[in-house]
């Protein structure tokens, strides 16, 4: 019998190779249909008003002259008179008409009043807050008072990372079709299997088995889209109401204002170490807004680098920023920021450079300590940090300054439950469907691969089926979750299903079937290639009963996966010290992640990461006015991504082998996003010779940090 | 018979005919006065918001036959070889005709105020914001034909990919691919003009398209490639 457990990486003809991600073609040809695309027939276009204002309360909504317009067959009220909304872009009601002009020209006429109610749009200080503040967590670890009296060097300062947005390229949104009771959704979600239950739980659908979710392809979520959201129940209610199908995709502005808000994190933070970088106590006074409603949490400070005298206090501030969402590996790039960048104040402070104080204190990272170490070796020699590095503030002659700034990282990253079938027939053909979705992360790949693998088959001779609720049930696609868990249940599916094809072809090879294997396109006595029979040949033994494995990731530990990663990574920047501007010229990721099932989609996840990284590190902020408590910028001109010309050089080296492999598969999407920040922000300190307190590092905040460090 | 043609055309127009003035007051369109008006308001029209800002069609020329719209009016667009009537209101953009009325939606929606190059097709040759153009802008006027129009899926037929997107996913320059139909469309206008770029050239010419997961390493490389794999085919 074959056996479940991955095969040696050098015995696999395609893990852990590079190999091109199976929806590829679909893509890059644009044929294939997005929740965005589908254009069902007799479909309406709907529309949402939203609220101008911050913070206030529905006093009354008239949509009579609405439902008067050319073209409108259903509105949908979704914020009851009485009731409040709490951020600009707040969603009120939504109108379907025939077509999407219509359906805009229709929710202008939609009249609502509103009572104000008072706003708070700032976190920066929340001695300002008032009343809008809650203590989340206070902690004292060791003895942090004596520790600093034992320290011989002290750094003080204040680091943070705004509110940014989630920004996916396809907004929100979804296409809902009845069929008598029947609902399908071809919705953009990170969570297919979960969907059908939320809208029965909303009351929509009478049973989870009358919804169908279908996702073949999703244009991004990044941590935005678990939910059906109240505009997915709206447009199931308008289609219903109609008669007819509904698309309800949001518009740029609104995905902005009230799709996603990444929560803040500012700190206040103290950090002592001996003269020889022996890092001996931490304090930090840290705060942030999780939206109206305090979400994401306390942070937990110091990150990855476990100081273990320590004092730490965290307070949320209730803001009408934003709907606080996760957003790829929360809270970790705000703690890395705050973490890394107090640690570099403290060394170039010691006069050390940064990477030996982090190898100095390597322990205290815990049991992924000979990991860091080897990463921050291997990210070293790509950067040549050795050469390159200088002390704090490039000394060289002229405006533009160079300097290098290191930051370690770590994530979870175990998989999720997840089923899987894998379906043998008796033509040959193989398919492994689970209820999972690809992000774009190369989840669909991966299932190929894996099945391709354990059948000893090319990867075009199998089929992958997933994004249809139909399947069986998988988790949502965040933290990392995913491909740990459909790399379990799939290799266990296809096991599965494989031993049942070796039992039945063993007579015919006179073996037992513990002694055959499936290799090359073939079922082979193992040791003797020259007993065999093509796979097709093997197959068509079934008959006419194809043959159904099923694999369920295993609850608890499960030997084919694992978790726990580190990361490090190193900038290299050139900042104008006339205008401000920084330019990240190099940046090196050495990331690990267990056992890498496809190289090439991997790769991809850490280039990604990297250069989402770069665009927070210095563009991304949601702007609000505190006057209006709107936000300045809700449209891509101004809510800045960086372009394909405005980084340098991204090297990627992915750690495998020996220490890596045999861990079994890990979640890679959250890591490598973390670290950015932090090494950028470090090596614009190193090029200028003084600290840019918060992300996003702009040339007004650049300019600011160079005045005040003068006149210090 | 542009009807027929048009299976998503309103079935509700407001009247327009002779003198009947409710139809064609202060209202949320942007004008349109025969051919000359056109390129002028194209830019108001960009951005949806400020199409809100109407104008007033001057008295004098209601009904008198220079006015086409506000309702849905028959056009002839000219797309990937092959005339299609539709019957839109003037003030549809080029992409939502695509996508909306024609079923072609590689061409993706996302800023909608010509910003991140997601709807970018080829126009006459030049890379186009797709979400900035009025499909009455580029379709047959005065019996002339309109402007020659390529979308992603008149590259090759079905089943083929072009060496562009063939380099695009050799390299893995697409991760959840929404970006991906408009750098294709830039990088493919790009190459039919300049067949040797180095990578610094590349980031210039791509500079128009955005990506949220991160591709631009993949397409950097990919645009390399694919001007090494295209140059035979044009030589």
């Amino acid at each position: 019998m074959a056996d479940y457990h991955w095969p040696p990486t050098d015995k696999c003809k395609l893990i852990g190779r590079r190999i091109s991600r199976l929806d590829g073609p679909w893509k890059s040809s644009g044929r294939i249909k997005y929740s965005y695309d589908v254009n069902r027939p007799n479909m309406l276009h709907a529309k949402m008003v939203f609220s101008p204002y911050a913070h206030a309360k529905v006093v009354s909504i008239d949509t009579s002259a609405a439902e008067k317009m050319p073209g409108v067959k259903a509105v949908e009220i979704m914020t009851e008179p009485g009731k409040e909304v709490f951020w600009e872009g707040h969603e009120v009601a939504a109108v379907a008409a025939e077509t999407e002009e219509q359906a805009r020209d229709a929710a202008r006429r939609i009249q609502v009043q509103y009572e104000k109610l008072p706003h708070l749009v700032s976190d920066v200080n929340p001695s300002k807050a008032g009343e809008h503040t809650k203590q989340l967590a206070e902690q004292t670890d060791g003895n942090p008072d004596q520790a600093f009296q034992q320290a011989e060097v002290v750094s003080e300062g204040e680091y943070g990372v705004p509110v940014i947005t989630h920004c996916c390229l396809e907004a929100h949104g979804q296409v809902a079709e009845w069929d008598g009771d029947n609902l399908t959704i071809y919705a953009s979600t990170q969570n297919v299997s979960g969907m059908p239950g939320e809208l029965v739980r909303a009351k929509i659908a009478d049973s989870a088995d009358k919804v169908r979710v279908l996702t073949p392809v999703m244009g991004g979520g990044f941590g935005s889209k678990f939910g059906a959201d109240t505009w997915g129940l709206a447009c199931a209610r308008l289609a219903r109401k109609a008669g007819r199908p509904v698309k309800l995709m949001l518009e740029r502005d609104q995905e902005l204002m009230a799709a996603g808000a990444r929560p803040s994190m500012y700190a206040k933070v103290k950090v002592g170490a001996k003269k020889d970088g022996t890092l001996v106590g931490w304090q930090s006074e840290s705060w942030g807004t999780g939206g109206p409603d305090a979400q994401g949490g306390a942070p937990s400070l110091p990150y990855v680098v476990r100081i273990p005298d320590r004092r730490v206090r965290h307070t949320t501030v209730l803001t009408n920023i934003g709907p606080a969402r996760a957003w790829r590996a929360p809270n970790h790039p705000q703690m890395c920021l705050i973490t890394m960048s107090a640690l570099d104040d403290l060394a170039a402070k010691v006069g050390m450079d940064p990477v030996e104080m982090l190898q100095k204190n390597i322990q205290m990272t815990g049991q992924l300590s000979k990991t860091y170490s080897a990463e921050l070796e291997k990210a070293a020699e790509l950067m040549d940090w050795k050469k390159k590095w200088h002390p704090r503030g490039d000394k060289t002659p002229g405006t533009i300054k160079k300097g290098l700034g290191v930051s370690i990282h770590t994530w979870g990253g175990a998989g999720h439950a997840s089923n899987c079938n894998c379906v043998i027939q008796p033509d040959g053909s193989v398919s492994s469907s689970l209820g999972s979705q690809d992000l774009g992360t190369g989840t669909r790949t991966v299932i190929g691969i894996i099945t391709a693998e354990t059948m000893g088959l090319p990867l075009e001779a199998v089929k992958v089926n997933i994004g249809d609720s139909k399947y069986p049930a998988d988790g949502a696609s965040g933290g990392s979750t995913t491909v740990g868990g459909v790399s379990s249940s799939t290799r266990r599916a296809a096991t599965a299903a494989l031993n049942q094809l070796l039992e039945r072809v063993a007579p015919s090879l006179n073996a037992k079937p513990e002694e055959l294997e499936a290799a090359d396109g073939q079922i082979r006595v193992k040791g003797n290639p020259s007993r065999a029979i093509s796979w097709k040949q093997a197959c068509a033994k079934l008959g006419t009963t194809p043959i159904t494995g099923v694999g369920q990731r295993q609850r608890g530990n499960d030997d084919l996966l694992s978790s726990g990663v580190g990361g490090a990574q190193m900038a290299e920047v050139s900042v104008d010290t006339e205008t401000g501007q920084v330019h990240v010229d190099k940046l090196v990721a050495a990331q690990d992640c267990g056992l890498i099932i496809d190289l090439k989609t991997a790769e991809s996840q850490v280039y990604g990461a990297c250069i989402m990284g770069i665009t927070y590190s210095l563009f991304e902020h949601k702007i609000m006015d505190e006057q209006t408590g709107r936000c300045l910028n809700a449209d891509m001109e101004f809510y800045k991504l960086a372009g394909i010309g405005d980084f340098g050089e991204i090297v990627v080296h992915m750690m495998t082998g020996n220490g890596f492999d045999e861990r079994g598969v890990i979640g890679l999407g959250e890591p490598p996003v973390i670290s950015p920040g932090a090494a950028i922000s470090n090596a614009v300190a190193n090029a200028i010779g003084v600290r840019v307190p918060t992300l996003p590092l702009t040339p007004d905040k650049v300019l600011s940090a160079l005045e005040k460090g003068a006149v210090a | 018979m542009a009807k027929q043609e048009d299976p998503k055309a309103p079935e509700s127009v407001p009247k327009n005919g002779n003198g009947e003035k409710h139809g064609l007051r202060r209202r949320d369109f942007v004008k349109l006065v025969g051919g000359t008006g056109v390129a002028a308001t194209a830019q108001v029209l960009a951005g949806h918001k400020l199409a809100a800002a109407a104008t007033t069609v001057p008295e004098e020329l209601v009904g008198s036959g220079k006015v086409i719209g506000p309702g849905p009016v028959p056009m002839t667009l000219r797309i990937n070889g092959e005339a299609k009537k539709v019957t839109l209101e003037p003030r549809v953009t080029l992409l939502d005709a695509l996508r909306n009325h024609l079923d072609l939606t590689g061409a993706k929606k996302v800023c909608d105020r010509g910003t991140c190059g997601a709807c970018t097709i080829i126009v006459n040759g030049k890379p186009t914001y797709s979400c900035s153009v009025l499909a009455i802008e580029v379709a047959d006027r005065d019996g002339k034909p309109g402007a020659d129009i390529r979308t992603i899926e008149g590259l090759t037929p079905e089943g083929k990919l072009h060496p562009v997107s063939a380099a695009f996913v050799e390299n893995d320059a697409q991760q959840c691919g929404f970006c991906t139909p408009g750098f294709v469309m830039s990088c493919k206008a790009y190459l039919d003009t300049h067949h040797n770029p180095t990578i610094e050239e590349v980031k210039q010419a791509l500079g128009g398209n955005l990506c949220r997961c991160g591709t631009y390493m993949g397409v950097r490389n990919a645009v390399v490639q694919a001007a090494m794999s295209t140059k035979g085919g044009r030589a």
